[in-house]
């Protein structure tokens, strides 16, 4: 691996500690800081000469390993590092395609150049090719693929015609005009994810009105952004009411609570426990979720769960909204995946109350309180996703993920 | 190839702030209370679940925002920098280690005024020591601090504290400190007084002298036993300075917050910053060890916890039901059991059934069949042979324990001791391969042991070197009687083949041992210091029955009624003494009032007294019979019947004086004036020292008492109807 810029190594240690700090939390802070960092990363790779790809894969990687042992709660940081990865992996096919296709119209004389100035050997490029296209081969057939396998070459061909490498030839005939397009095409696809992530709230919300009907009850629990909004959009439209139980021990309700009675949309604050009593008035629950498992599963705050079970018994639709970006191609049985994180007691209980107690018994205080994150919520509970590329059953979500995540990537190790 | 260089590298760079905050730790306790661990190795370089605990203290001040730290180091200050260097705070960004190392500071004093003449101190800074633990944020309280320093020049440190109940029956907080008081203005949170109990030790009334001239300005003093001192400090330059121009403060709470506080020229101030719902602690003694340690398995240091990632602690470790954390690479077979709040550390492998329960075990040990350990801390690479049962005690590292061998609660094991087979380690003994250096014993102890005596006169690291050798040669018996051989370790101190020595403690600090121990409080203490307060509680019931709760008005009744009982005695044997003499009346009068205006008492309890010293006096006469006694009782009462009229001037100190003689017939001493009673409250009568209307009043007061009350009543009963007989014929008339 080529050695990483001070700079950019001192960014990475910045947010690695931030990470272990616990100082970003929530999946979409840390999947945009992800993001950022990963394209720092990118664009300030300096590649060996040969297996560009590879090497940019291999330094992505390393930096993600980092990031997800800093903060395995945040799940949204692995699958930003897949999400990556999978960029690279679908540029270096197109990439390859495209030389092929250059090779092909008789652009030998160029790459010769190349391989002089920057002693690339042929036999070295030769095996990078070969193991791309293994991999293409191996790749199972998915949807994306099949529409897109049609329009690649000519995607890949379009910028390679286009002014713009013309120019860089004529700048420095140094680079490696491979190399370069790979990262040009890779920052351009981070840009792309960036974007998708930072537009993921607006694109939920676009399709509120679908979902939420006038006069209808809408509960929920604890604090979501994309819930906000969500019904913010629905709101311009339809007129509803929201019950919203409070979520104990962070009390997120509250907040949302206040910005919802800002809007000046009905809502009612209930506690937790009061959910089952509510639950057969009301028409939907929707919820933000932390993280969607390949299986449809979801992560989500404590409480959760009891509401999903609740509006099961009920029969009320159970909602999730979720930006694409918090989809995990990772199964919740998976040891490796850690779907809780334990809090400090002080939420629930005042630590000099405690400090009473703590002396009762040999070796240990005789009362413990422990404070879980979130929950899991299994598939057949959930009736539906909302996501930034439209509504999904949970049967659905493994297709998802095979979309938008290469195979390779899954474990990361 | 060309990079492309990142413009977002520039956003992630570091950003320099013209005065960064600064903090200072203190990598010495200036303590003894880890000895004999802190011989071999310094205390802020002990695990702490596994990770030293300097750790905390430093990611703490790091992810509180402080950007340079100035570690001082004392003791072992070598072994401290070469762990900071070779540590990964070096490659922090934002976030300077810098060492500062001193060879002969034996208080925080000096290391302070060391510190100023550095001059490395610019701004406010904070001030800890390397064993502090806690998740507090410093953004408030430094806020805070700032605002206060804008109006108030003065405001020289703010001490954060915690509220945390002390234990009641003991009086003792759960970190091993005896209970603080402090006095704050609930107003301005203003400290005005600090007192840590090391002056008065263990005396439950405690007093607290808060002067008059703190009122003077204030509507409320709000005195709080509920707060633990956190012993964390924002303090500003000046602090420096103080410690500079008071060359005498030594101890940071004892000289020199006492001496700010009864400082009233200068007039700096203490203020306090009481935290809510974070946490913070120091690792003062091995108590505070034990609770600290289940206070971050129990996560209450979140996000400062075994699982998460912080620097120096890098190895993966998963988080299991019940509070169980476990490294990678732990060996662990089936039948284990592993109970509540274990930490298991990387490379240990443990053999078939076990139980470990409430324990922290550390890296690469090696734990056979059969163990038992509960409540303990097992550190790095010790051997633990089969069938070996740990309580509540502290294991270093390197140590071995062969099979068969009880540790009982409360003891520990320094580096490298080795225990023999079937041997019982006694409750609260610490054995070290270093003997305890004379010094300490000098005082008035005898040694008992005469090893002990004679190795101390090596260098420990002799000892060390030797002891080695002698545990690695195992063959040889134990009694060869070799003189190369320098140290033969005592068989009931380690048992057979062993190596260390056992650590005598005084005699005060043996009895004490329970307070500052892993061990939890024995049973048998809380009940002997529960009875000891009840027994407390009944004498205060006995001096005062209207002991209110509050601390001052407790103080002043207690007070009161010592007083009274003084005043009491001193007038009996003044007045005895008078009487003897046959001192004129007005001279006894007179004495009578200087102690009167002494004690500021009443006249009536200048009455009682000359009644009860007259009683005395008859009761000391030689007598056969009770007509004997009354008479003697007669003559006298008749001869200073004077002085009793001086002080019975109205009707109730007569009632008053009545109650008192009844209860001086009631006790073991005046039980020979009982028969009498009568007799005499008829003398009492006749000589008009008592009037009438007094023994009525005494007499209807007595008619609602209960039966046993009523014996005199009853006895006088024909006297006091002649009595009322009488009046009412003085009525008629």
């Amino acid at each position: 691996m080529a050695p990483a810029v001070p700079e950019l190594q001192v960014a990475i240690n910045d947010f690695v500690l931030q990470l272990q700090r616990r100082q970003v939390e929530g999946s979409l802070d840390s999947a945009k800081l992800t993001v950022l960092l990963l394209r720092q990363v990118v664009s300030q790779h300096r590649a060996s000469h040969s297996g560009q790809a590879s090497a940019l894969i291999e330094a992505v990687k390393n930096v993600g390993v980092r990031l997800i042992a800093a903060s395995p709660i945040e799940l949204a940081i692995g699958n930003i590092v897949r999400r990556v990865l999978h960029i690279i992996r679908e540029e270096e096919v197109s990439v390859t395609n495209s030389t092929e296709a250059e090779v092909g119209a008789g652009f030998e004389s160029d790459d010769n150049d190349n391989n002089d100035n920057d002693n690339d050997s042929p036999p070295g490029l030769s095996a990078a090719l070969l193991a791309a296209a293994n991999r293409s081969a191996l790749r199972g057939p998915s949807l994306y693929n099949l529409l897109e396998s049609g329009s690649m070459p000519s995607a890949a061909v379009v910028p390679l015609s286009s002014g713009g490498d013309s120019e860089d030839r004529s700048r420095s005939c140094e680079k490696n005009s491979k190399g370069w397009k790979l990262k040009h095409a890779v920052i351009e696809g981070i840009n792309e994810l960036l974007e998708d992530i930072n537009n993921n709230h607006a694109q939920i919300a676009e399709q509120a009105l679908e979902h939420i009907h006038q006069d209808e009850v809408i509960l929920t629990l604890g604090h979501s952004r994309t819930l906000l909004q969500f019904l913010c959009e629905a709101k311009k439209k339809r007129s509803f009411q929201v019950f919203i139980a409070e979520g104990a021990p962070r009390y997120q309700g509250h907040t949302l609570a206040k910005e919802l009675a800002d809007l000046n949309l009905q809502t009612t604050l209930i506690t937790d426990s009061a959910v089952f009593a509510m639950i057969s008035r009301v028409d939907m629950v929707i919820i933000g979720a932390h993280a969607v498992m390949a299986n449809g599963g979801v992560i989500a705050p404590t409480g959760l769960h009891m509401v999903a079970l609740a509006a099961r018994r009920h029969a009320v639709p159970f909602v999730v909204l979720a930006g694409m970006y918090k989809l995990c191609p990772l199964y919740p049985h998976n040891p490796y995946v850690l779907v809780n994180e334990m809090k400090s007691p002080s939420q629930i209980l005042e630590f000099e109350d405690m400090s009473e107690y703590v002396e009762a018994a040999l070796g240990g205080p005789a009362m413990h309180a422990t404070n879980p994150t979130f929950d899991y919520i299994p598939p057949e509970l959930v009736s539906l996703f909302i996501t930034d590329m439209g509504g999904h059953n949970p049967s659905y979500i493994y297709r998802l993920v095979a979309e938008y995540y290469s195979p390779e990537d899954y474990s990361l190790e | 190839m060309a990079v492309k260089k990142g413009g977002k590298a520039a956003e992630m760079a570091d950003e320099e702030t013209p005065v960064p905050l600064q903090a200072i730790l203190l990598a010495d306790s200036f303590a003894q209370k880890f000895r004999p661990i802190t011989l071999e190795r310094p205390k802020v370089l002990l695990p702490l679940i596994n990770i030293p605990m300097i750790d905390y203290t430093l990611e703490w001040l790091a992810s509180a925002g402080v950007e340079e730290v100035f570690v001082f180091c004392c003791a072992h200050a070598k072994q401290i920098t070469n762990y900071l260097a070779n540590s990964t705070w070096q490659t922090q960004p934002n976030f300077k280690v810098l060492p500062i190392e001193s060879h002969d500071c034996v208080s925080v004093g000096e290391a302070l005024r060391l510190i100023d003449q550095r001059n490395v101190v610019r701004g406010d800074f904070v001030l800890v020591s390397g064993d502090t633990v806690s998740n507090m944020s410093l953004k408030e309280v430094l806020q805070e601090h700032k605002e206060r320093r804008k109006s108030d020049k003065l405001a020289v440190m703010t001490m954060v504290v915690k509220r945390s109940q002390s234990s009641p029956s003991t009086h003792q907080t759960r970190l091993g400190n005896d209970e603080l008081l402090l006095a704050i203005d609930p107003l301005t949170k203003e400290l005005l007084c600090y007192d840590d109990g090391s002056s008065n030790n263990l005396k439950r009334t405690r007093q607290v002298a808060v002067d008059k001239a703190l009122y003077l300005n204030k509507p409320s003093i709000c005195l709080c036993t509920d707060l633990q001192d956190c012993f964390i400090d924002i303090c500003s330059p000046e602090v420096l300075f103080l410690f500079t121009d008071n060359f005498d403060y030594q101890h940071l709470r004892r000289d020199f917050v006492k001496g700010l506080l009864s400082d009233e020229i200068s007039g700096n101030k203490i203020f306090t910053y009481e935290i809510y719902g974070e946490y913070a602690a120091r690792v003062d003694n091995l108590r505070s060890y034990d609770s600290v340690s289940k206070d971050i398995i129990h996560r209450w240091t979140y996000p400062i916890v075994p699982d998460i990632r912080f620097a120096g602690n890098n190895v993966g470790l998963k988080i299991e039901r019940c509070n169980v954390y476990r490294e990678n690479g732990v060996l662990l077979p089936r039948s284990a059991r592993i109970g509540p709040s274990t930490v298991l550390g990387e490379g240990t492998s443990v053999e078939e059934n076990c139980v470990f329960s409430n324990s922290v075990i550390g890296r690469n040990c090696v734990i056979g069949r059969n163990v038992i350990i509960e409540g303990s801390y097992v550190w790095n690479n010790v051997t633990i042979h089969d069938n070996v049962v740990i309580q509540s005690a502290i294991i270093c590292d390197g140590c071995v324990v062969k099979a068969g061998t009880r540790v009982e609660p409360g003891a520990v094991l320094s580096f490298n001791v080795v225990i023999g087979q079937n041997f019982s380690v006694p409750s609260y003994s610490k054995i070290s391969l270093i003997a305890q250096p004379t010094e300490e014993d000098s005082s008035d102890e005898e040694l008992e042991y005469v090893e002990a005596a004679s190795s101390t006169t090596e260098s420990p690291q002799k000892v060390i070197e030797v002891g080695q050798e002698y545990s690695n040669a195992s063959g040889l018996g134990l009694n060869v009687e070799d003189p190369s051989q320098a140290i033969v370790w005592e068989e009931s101190e380690v048992g057979a083949s062993g190596a260390g020595f056992r650590w005598l403690m005084k005699d005060a600090s043996q009895e004490d041992e329970w307070r500052y121990s892993v061990a939890p409080i024995p049973a048998e203490k809380i009940i002997e210091m529960r009875l000891k307060e009840e027994q407390d509680d009944l004498d205060d019931a006995d001096q005062d029955a209207g002991v209110s709760a509050g601390v001052e008005e407790e103080e002043e009744e207690v007070d009161a009624v010592r007083k009274k009982r003084d005043f009491e005695k001193e007038a009996e044997e003044t007045l005895r003494r008078l009487f003897l003499e046959g001192v004129p009346e007005s001279n006894v009068i007179l004495e009578v009032k200087a102690l009167r205006l002494g004690f500021n008492a009443e006249s009536s309890d200048c009455a009682a007294a000359c009644f009860k010293s007259i009683i005395n006096l008859a009761l000391e006469e030689p007598f056969s019979k009770d007509s004997e006694l009354f008479g003697i009782a007669r003559t006298l009462f008749s001869k200073w019947k004077s002085i009793l009229e001086h002080y019975l001037t109205n009707e109730d100190d007569q009632v008053e004086v009545l109650l008192k003689f009844e209860e001086i017939c009631l006790e073991a001493s005046g039980k020979a004036f009982a028969p009498i009673f009568c007799h005499v409250l008829r003398v009492l009568y006749d000589q008009e020292i008592i009037s009438e209307d007094a023994i009525l009043s005494w007499a209807s007061e007595k008619q609602d008492a209960e039966e046993g009350d009523k014996v005199f009543l009853r006895q006088c009963e024909a006297f006091i109807k002649w009595l009322e007989e009488a009046s009412e014929e003085e009525d008629d008339d």
